[in-house]
This record gives structure tokens, sequence and C-alpha cells, in this order.
């Protein structure tokens, strides 16, 4: 996924989604079109049921539309199935969770060399990969830590060292400082911050907070499914 | 490859569970051992008779003899190497509880005929010199301590009244699955008290045992034998060695089906057993496997983590279950030594073991893997929220 810097990275063209409750038909995102740069920090904010969690779950490729496109970096993601959307995911895709999600059974090092385990890296070359991860988030001596033996905002920068291992194009975060403390907030997002300057990362962050959402260089509300202008 | 490393910590995250779950998985193909065991030492008799050997007896029924004067006209059938002869005597010692098979026979020709029957030749030469002799397995000698030249009496049922015999010689198996707990003594000494008391049934026998020079002409010999005393007043029936044990064991057919039964449904409890294990833990772990999906993971590397660790909790349950086995058996043999003269776990029994322990660890974990690769990622990752 090569492009330059001002290329737009994902076309999102009158996406459409809605779930079903029983018989009833509940719309979350209606015609929502809108292109994201190569290099962008995009904050999405909005009320709970909005639709912002959706709409970062489609562009990941981990939901699918109703109608409407989205491509990423060239590639039409509404159009793979399942086992191609998961080779997509693990090349292109990182992911931030606001409960960290580490499985709690692997060391922060093995947490962030999961996903290269699905890469032809050789076993040298992935420990050299999750070093350097470990160290940009200031972590390398915790790497033999388990989840349990960390704080919450060490295990949310491993989880960030574990998004961005595989050098992915995009980056998208559903609330990463929702359930940390503000001093953790503030690191994860300085955190955030570096990866989208110094190493160019296309960032998509869902938050409810406005000063985490401060550190995007593009806000955009998100209600009843359609964007305010 | 991180999956193995996965599976293994994974089986062991909730230590009490997975500490539990094995313990029953043991306990259980302990079981499914010992059952199997039992179904085993009930056609061991079949699985060591010999193809060379018939056994005659009255056509009617096992309850009715034999004239004596059969003997010679057997064996001068063409095909017969030698003949012995023997009534089930059914004598008890002390007490009912203390059962052992206990019978007459000519002694000369039978232990030809039995040669996993092994006797000291200094025993075997005092045997055949006292009458009153008896040899006793050695498992018989020592269950009631027993020495050579020890008087012993049993009260008999059969043939009324109480009967001393000397104990002549210890035998032990040529093998482990040689019945060491039966009690042989002299048809001449029976008989000649029968002639005394009973004269009406003297010179009875209850059973021919014939050798044959060629196992193939067994078939043969013993159309032969039971055409030569057609007509008669006694008629006979002649079968190999092993068609005569699975006559009896047929009687008994309807208790080895339900312990068949009884075995199987051991397998089930397992299966139950595991598959709730893996219910409980898959459910747990949706999150996680979200995690993965999202991750990059494939349905069948999901498959993979999940049937890993079913078979991980079977394994090491039937792996203690099998070391268990080998003791436990070992005090049911000491036990029931009375009913199971001869109690050996087979190693086929043990395939068995692997083999359902495979079986349970794959089906356990079929329903839970289909929900894992089935669940989708929005869905698993709001179950952690």
């Amino acid at each position: 996924m090569s492009m330059d810097k001002m290329d737009t990275i994902v076309e999102i063209r009158n996406v459409s989604k809605s779930y079903r409750r029983g018989d009833h038909v509940l719309p979350v995102l209606t015609d929502i079109t809108f292109d994201i740069a190569y290099g962008e920090f995009l904050a999405i904010m909005g009320p709970s049921g909005s639709g912002k969690s959706t709409l970062l779950n489609l562009i990941a490729g981990i939901d699918h539309v109703d109608s409407g496109s989205i491509v990423v970096g060239g590639e039409d993601i509404t159009s793979l199935s399942e086992t191609e959307l998961a080779k997509w995911r693990a090349g292109n895709v990182g992911f931030i969770f606001q409960f960290y999600n580490l499985i709690p059974v692997l060391t922060a090092f093995e947490n962030v060399d999961l996903p290269l385990h699905l890469t032809a890296l050789s076993r040298t070359q992935r420990r050299e990969h999750v070093e350097m991860a470990l160290n940009m988030v200031n972590l390398l001596d915790r790497m033999d830590h388990y989840p349990g033996q960390l704080s919450g905002g060490e295990q949310q920068r491993v989880a960030i060292a574990r998004a961005f291992v595989i050098d992915p194009a995009i980056l998208v975060a559903d609330e990463p400082t929702g359930d940390l403390d503000r001093k953790s907030a503030e690191d994860v997002l300085t955190l955030m911050d570096r990866l989208n300057k110094e190493l160019g990362k296309t960032i998509v962050m869902v938050t409810h907070d406005p000063h985490a959402a401060e550190k995007a260089h593009l806000i955009r509300h998100l209600e009843k499914g359609v964007f305010n202008s | 490859m991180i999956l193995p490393k996965m599976i293994m910590k994974n089986a062991f995250r909730r230590k009490v569970r997975t500490g539990l779950t094995i313990l029953a998985i043991a306990i259980a193909i302990l079981a499914f051992s010992l059952l199997r065991t039992v179904i085993t030492t009930w056609y061991l008799g079949v699985e060591i008779s010999s193809a060379s050997r018939l056994i005659t007896r009255n056509a009617v029924s096992m309850i009715f003899p034999l004239p004596l004067a059969y003997y010679d006209k057997i064996r001068h059938t063409s095909g017969v190497r030698e003949v012995s002869y023997g009534n089930w005597f059914g004598g008890i010692y002390i007490s009912e509880k203390n059962f052992f098979a206990n019978f007459a026979v000519e002694p000369k020709n039978y232990l030809d005929l039995y040669p996993e029957i092994v006797l000291p030749e200094n025993q075997k030469a005092e045997f055949f010199r006292d009458r009153r002799g008896f040899i006793a397995g050695r498992k018989l000698a020592e269950r009631f301590g027993w020495h050579l030249g020890d008087i012993v009496t049993l009260k008999g049922t059969i043939y009324p009244g109480n009967w001393d015999f000397v104990l002549r010689g210890i035998y032990h198996g040529r093998d482990k699955n040689v019945d060491e707990t039966q009690f042989i003594f002299r048809w001449d000494y029976l008989n000649e008290i029968v002639k005394k008391i009973y004269p009406s049934m003297a010179n009875q026998v209850g059973f021919y045992m014939i050798g044959v020079t060629d196992s193939h002409l067994s078939a043969d010999v013993a159309h032969e034998i039971d055409a030569m005393f057609k007509n008669s007043p006694a008629e006979t029936l002649t079968e190999t060695e092993k068609a005569f044990i699975l006559g009896f064991i047929s009687m008994t057919e309807a208790i080895v089906t339900v312990i068949r039964i009884v075995s199987l449904v051991v397998i089930v409890i397992i299966l139950a057993v595991v598959a709730n294990t893996m219910a409980m833990t898959t459910r747990e772990r949706l999150g996680e496997y979200a995690v993965l999906k999202t991750i990059g993971y494939s349905g069948l590397q999901l498959a993979t983590l999940i049937l890993g660790e079913s078979l991980v909790i079977t394994f090491a349950g039937t792996l203690l279950g099998i070391a268990l086995t080998f003791p436990v058996a070992k005090f049911f043999s000491s036990a029931l030594g009375a009913y199971f003269p001869v109690f050996n776990v087979a190693p086929s029994t043990f395939l068995f073991d692997i083999l359902a322990g495979f079986i349970v660890g794959i089906a356990a974990a079929l329903i839970p893997t289909r929900q894992a690769i089935a669940i989708r990622i929005a869905e698993g990752l709001r179950r952690i929220g």
C-alpha cells in the first residue's frame, strides 16, 4: 500500500448500515460519504448510539455494509470474502481497543508478536520488530510481564505496540483512553500523536472525550447515523 | 509457532477446573479399562484355548456323564494323539466364599495335553505316586497358605462327604494368562471312593479332553468320534476347546452385554464432562477469539486452538487413567482372584483408551469450535466491554 502523503487512503461512498432487533430494523448509518487522507489523524465524536463504533468497524473490515462501498488503500473491502478480509486485516489494519484486549496468558512480548506470526518474517526478524515496537512504547523492560502484571496504561501501550508492529497503513482506535486515568490517557494520546507524526500512520479514533479529540487534526461529529456538516 | 504455546497455557488457565476435568476423565478411563478387562478376562479361556484340543461331552447336557469305556475307542480314533478325562467335583473349602475351580482328571495324559501347566518333575512324580495327591495353582496355594504335604479337605457337593487330599505339587502358568487358581486331583481316587459309596456313578466321566495330531484334523476327528457313539445310550458332542468354552460363555452373554454397554456409557460420561468444560471455556473466551479474528487469525487457526486444548485435557486425563489402571488392576486381581483368576489388562485396552480419548477430545470441541468460528467480531468484542 504505497501512496503519496496527500492521497486518499479511505474512500467511503453512500454507506448505510442497520441492525435487526427481532422484527425491528434499526438504522445506524445512513448514506455516509467521506474520505480520509493518508497520514490523517481523524477523531470521530458523537453521543452513544450515533454509529461511530459501527463506522470504525466498517472501515477496519470487521463488519459488513448493507449498501455502499469502502475502499481502503485502493482495495474495495466491501467486496472481499470473510477469509480475504482476515488476510487483509492482518497486513493493513492495526486495532486499539478501549479495554486493551491483550491475551492474558501471553507476555507483553508474545502479545505484540501475535500478529507477526501471520507474516513470513523469521523468528529473528519478528524479535527485532517486537523489541522495536516495545521500545517505542517505552515498555521494553516489561516485555516478559503478563497483562495482569501491568497497569491499565501500560496494557494499552502494549496494545498500541501490537497494533503498529505489522506496520499497517491505518490504525483504528475505539475509545482508546476510555478506561484510563488522566495521566495514562495523556501518555497514550502522546504515543498516538508520535505514531502519526513520526511514522506517518493514518489514525481514525472514536472518542467521547473532547480532550482526546483535541490531539486529532480533524474532528467529525456523527449524530443519528449522519455527519453534522 | 505460537498456537501450541497458547493451547498449553489455555488448557491450564483455570487450574482447578482443568484439574477436576482431568481427574474425572482419569476415573472414567480407569473404569472403562477395568470393564474392558473384565470382558477380555471373560473371554480369556477362548483366547488361550488350543486349536489342537477337543472336548467330548454328553450330547444331551454337561450334567450327564459318559462311560469310561469310551476312552479306548476315542484313543484309537484316527488323528487322536492323546486322551485324558475328568469330572467337575464342585467341592467347597471350609466355606462357600472360598470358591475355586476343582476337578478330578486322569493325570498323566492331562499334564501332557496341557503343557501350559508347568510342574517341577519331582512334584509331578509325587502327584503320580500318591492317589490322594493334588496339585494347586501358585495363586491358590498362596491364597490359603498351603505347602507341599499339607492335607486339604474339601466338602463334596456333587459327591457328598469330606474328601481329604495331600498337596503334592504347586504349578505355575507358562505365561501370565494361565489360570493359577485351579485345584486338580486324581480321577482314580474319585472313582475309587464313588465305587464304594455310589456304585451306580462309578466309571463315569464328565468329559474327555482329546489332543489331535494336527489341528487341521480337528473337525474330522470330532465328526468321527460323534459318529462312533451315534444311537448309543450316551451320544457324544465333540467340539474344539474354543467352541466348548464359548458355549459356557454364551450362558452369561447377557452379563457381558451389560458390561459392554456400561463401558460405552462411561465414554459418553467423559464426553459430557469434557464438552461441558470446553463449552464453558469457549464462552469465556469468545472475546479473545474475536480479538484474534480481528488481528487476522483464521477460523482454522481458532479451531486448532480449541480442538488442541480439548485434546490436551483429554489426553492428560487418559494418560492419568492408564497410569492408575496398573495398580488398581493389580488390587482387583488380588481382591477378586476367586472370580477372576487372571486379571491382566491387555495392551489393546490401552489402545482403546487412547482412541476413546481422541474421539472424545474431538467430539467435545466440535460445537464450541463452531460457535467460536461463527461469532461475528463486533459481537465478540461487545462481550469484553
